[in-house]
């Protein structure tokens, strides 16, 4: 219940925390000066959340959702000590956040930095206690009073079939799209990179290694494991540093970037037919636990050292459009660039997946649901600092593809420094060497970019000489991390897949199927290999193509996650506060059309698909393309068009389900028969200690 | 060093254990005790490779 403070003291302390706040807001967003220190970020942050935990999320627990803490829950009704099990509240907490976070809150907001720090932590800040927060919550509360069913289950019961299907469209478009995009993270990370290559390669074995120790030396001893794992993996950022030194290994485990695509698919498409003791669950231990510690170390170290926000907090190119790292302004893209952050339709799969299966009470979910996402959101902010604590140039030059800033370093820094963004060749050669890689010019994707960060950072605070180190610790941490999800998602994927394929071929469609599920593990991997390839082979660094088109995609599950909620919230009689929901829907609706319309149909060829498919077939049938780009050519304009026809149908999809709630609900409100609210009925709880 | 300290960093180990699984087995022998103690119970590799298909057979992370 929403509690009023009790006392003078609390509420003159309140004053103060929100005074505090809006200064820190202030000094954010308002500093003229050179630079601005990391710590006002984190402040406001901090205050952000605090506030909006204290105040919003309390109110739409005991006003919208009205959380019953007599009920009893899916987890004590049928507990079955597997996954139905009332679990402690911390460490249900522990669970669920491990599940949601994801590379996606370093990587987005990494990217986004290009048109300032401003437009990015706004969205983040507010995006998630407006948004994501509320999106994780109430799909949560949802799913808990459905028996834990999933989302589209939901989406069918509650609107009809075509919600329904389109939950489980958005579910794998997302899926294929998302895994393609961390594909291409992880070869820009590693291309022409042999020790960052050394080190993810290394990474399996040591997998396996754990997986046989968790498995058959000492079976469910999960932190032993992981511990072992842990310092195995920093053995493989020692070993890629040998390889490194090494005239000969250096040589063999230099890669090209379509060397090192093949491997991530040859890599996704082994993990997720072999058993899943042996690479997946280790995997998902390890860099579970080493995201934990590291976003903590990093907090830590923000804390430390206080460095200074060097990014202004708007560059030209938020208003111009003409970004390097992806085109097209402010208004819609930074809000598609930055989902996992802000608001992810991911996160209400794994809201209404695992973690309702394990809630003891109701009153949990506002902690779990609302609090985990903004411990998400914080992550972004640190990525965030992370970016903008090195030299706007020097962040450009990291991040621009070659074919925007020039392929020769000397061309790079003119164009970047022409831009107001001073950096040398001699400074990013020197950097490139610190960090114990060949050169830092256009090693785009963001992971590089976040990595020298994070070094930095790190090296501040600990001091030594190991800056290389540090460096690829950074990167090791990073990849290990996206290959999680990616071997993970791919099997999630193939299960999806299989699905739907058991109404068209029964055989395909058994999951116990071994012969099944390498057909169909290989089809998927197909698919979101398809698109990864696209995304190595674009000149403008596939980033550009890529990434909106997952930030698009991913909105669109939001918004059918959104819509669900709504329609449900209005089916439970409360009308008037449909907007909790429906507000976040609207803004994300607007933006992510906004930004698939621009994307289809704008006459820039470095925005549009469609245009920029034109003119690459205009210049080859012109003959001005060189032979090695014109053998590539006809691929990449096929590409081209099927990426603005996605782009399409992810809009088509969501507007649909729109219309469908709207229509609903205007059925129900006129007291015409509609599907019915699908909650379970309502026991009582026997678990006094969860209500304490 | 106050009395309570050994007894807090239990209580943080024991937390940690839980957030990673560790205990997942003693609960189901407790819980097997309670509701089939006549049944054998499984043995720990066979109860953690069962909880690890089960858990790898649906959407368990994120993006």
């Amino acid at each position: 219940m929403l509690k009023m403070p009790k006392s003078i003291t609390a509420g003159v302390g309140l004053v103060g925390f929100s005074l505090l706040a809006a200064s820190a807001f202030g000094a954010v967003a308002l500093e003229k000066g050179e630079t601005i220190n990391a710590l006002w970020f984190i402040a406001a942050a901090v205050l952000n959340y605090l506030i909006a935990y204290r105040f919003y999320s309390a109110w739409i627990c005991a006003k919208v959702l009205v959380l019953d803490e007599t009920r009893a829950t899916p987890a004590e009704r049928f507990n079955n000590g597997r996954d139905f099990v009332p679990t402690n509240k911390w460490v249900a907490f522990g669970h669920h956040f491990a599940a949601i976070a994801g590379p996606g809150p370093l990587i987005g907001p990494t990217l986004a930095m290009q048109f300032g720090f401003l437009p990015g932590t706004i969205w983040i800040l507010v995006g998630a206690v407006l948004g994501g927060c509320v999106q994780d919550m109430v799909i949560m509360f949802c799913s808990t009073r459905r028996d834990g069913r999933s989302l589209g289950q939901m989406a069918r019961d509650e609107l009809g079939p075509v919600g329904g299907w389109a939950a489980l469209i958005g579910s794998m478009m997302i899926m294929i799209i998302l895994i393609a995009v961390l594909g291409l993270v992880i070869v820009k990370a590693m291309k022409h990179s042999p020790w960052a290559t050394a080190t993810v390669l290394g990474t399996i074995p040591v997998a396996m290694i754990v997986g046989l120790y968790m498995r058959g030396i000492r079976p469910g001893k999960v932190l032993e494991g992981s511990i072992l794992g842990i310092l195995l993996l920093l053995g493989c950022v020692w070993f890629g540093g040998v390889v490194n030194g090494s005239e000969s290994w250096r040589d063999a485990f230099d890669w090209n970037d379509m060397q090192c695509a093949w491997f991530v698919m040859i890599y996704g498409f082994s993990a997720a037919v072999l058993p899943v003791w042996l690479l997946l669950a280790p995997r998902d231990y390890l860099s579970t636990f080493l995201k934990l510690g590291v976003v903590f170390m990093l907090a830590g170290a923000i804390m430390i050292t206080a460095p200074e926000v060097k990014m202004p907090a708007l560059t030209q190119f938020a208003e111009n459009g003409m970004g390097p790292i992806f085109k097209g302004s402010l208004f819609p893209f930074v809000f598609v660039t930055i989902a996992c952050g802000a608001i992810s339709g991911f996160h209400s799969l794994v809201s209404s997946g695992t973690t309702p299966k394990l809630l003891a009470n109701e009153k949990e979910i506002r902690m779990i649901g609302y609090g985990s996402m903004a411990l998400e959101s914080f992550v972004a902010i640190m990525a965030v600092i992370a970016a903008c604590v090195m030299e706007p140039g020097v962040y450009f030059a990291i991040n621009s593809p070659a074919g925007v800033v020039g392929k020769e370093a000397a061309a790079a820094v003119a164009t970047i420094t022409s831009w107001g963004y001073p950096v040398t060749v001699e400074q990013m050669n020197a950097l490139a060497a610190e960090m114990g890689e060949k050169t830092l010019f256009a090693r785009t994707g963001g992971a590089p970019s976040l990595a020298v960060g994070m070094a930095t950072i790190f090296h501040e605070t600990f001091g030594g000489k190991m800056l290389d180190m540090w460096y690829h610790f950074a990167i090791m941490f990073e990849v290990l991390f996206i290959l999680t999800t990616l071997d993970a998602g791919t099997r999630v994927g193939r299960f999806m897949l299989q699905d739907l394929l058991r109404h068209v071929s029964r055989p395909l469609g058994d999951v116990s199927s071994y012969p099944a599920t390498v057909v169909s593990s290989l089809i998927f991997v197909a698919a979101w290999g398809y698109f990864l390839v696209q995304g190595v082979k674009d000149p403008l660094g596939g980033v550009n193509i890529l990434w909106p088109l997952f930030g698009i995609s991913n909105q669109l599950l939001a918004g059918i996650a959104l819509t669900v909620a709504t329609g449900i919230i209005i089916k439970m009689g409360k009308l008037r506060y449909a907007w909790v929901t429906a507000l976040p829907l609207a803004w994300l609706a607007t933006m992510c059309t906004w930004a698939a319309i621009e994307k289809t149909f704008s006459s820039n060829p470095a925005i549009g698909f469609l245009a920029g498919a034109n003119k690459m077939a205009a210049d080859l049938a012109a003959g001005v393309l060189p032979p090695d780009k014109a053998a590539a050519a006809p691929a990449l304009i096929f590409g081209q068009r099927i990426d603005a026809a996605l782009a399409v149908l992810f809009v088509a999809v969501l507007w649909t389900v729109i219309f469908d709630m709207i229509r609903m609900s205007r059925r129900y409100l006129a007291g015409r028969p509609v599907p019915a609210l699908s909650e379970s009925a309502y026991s009582r709880t026997q678990l006094e200690w969860a209500r304490g | 060093m106050s009395a309570a300290l050994p007894a807090d960093l239990r209580k943080l180990w024991e937390f940690m254990r839980s957030v990673a699984g560790d205990d997942a087995y003693e609960r189901y022998l407790e819980r097997h005790a309670r509701t089939h103690p006549e049944l054998p119970p499984l043995t720990p590799a066979e109860f953690f490779a069962d909880e690890q298909e089960r858990k790898w057979s649906g959407v368990s992370r994120c993006c």
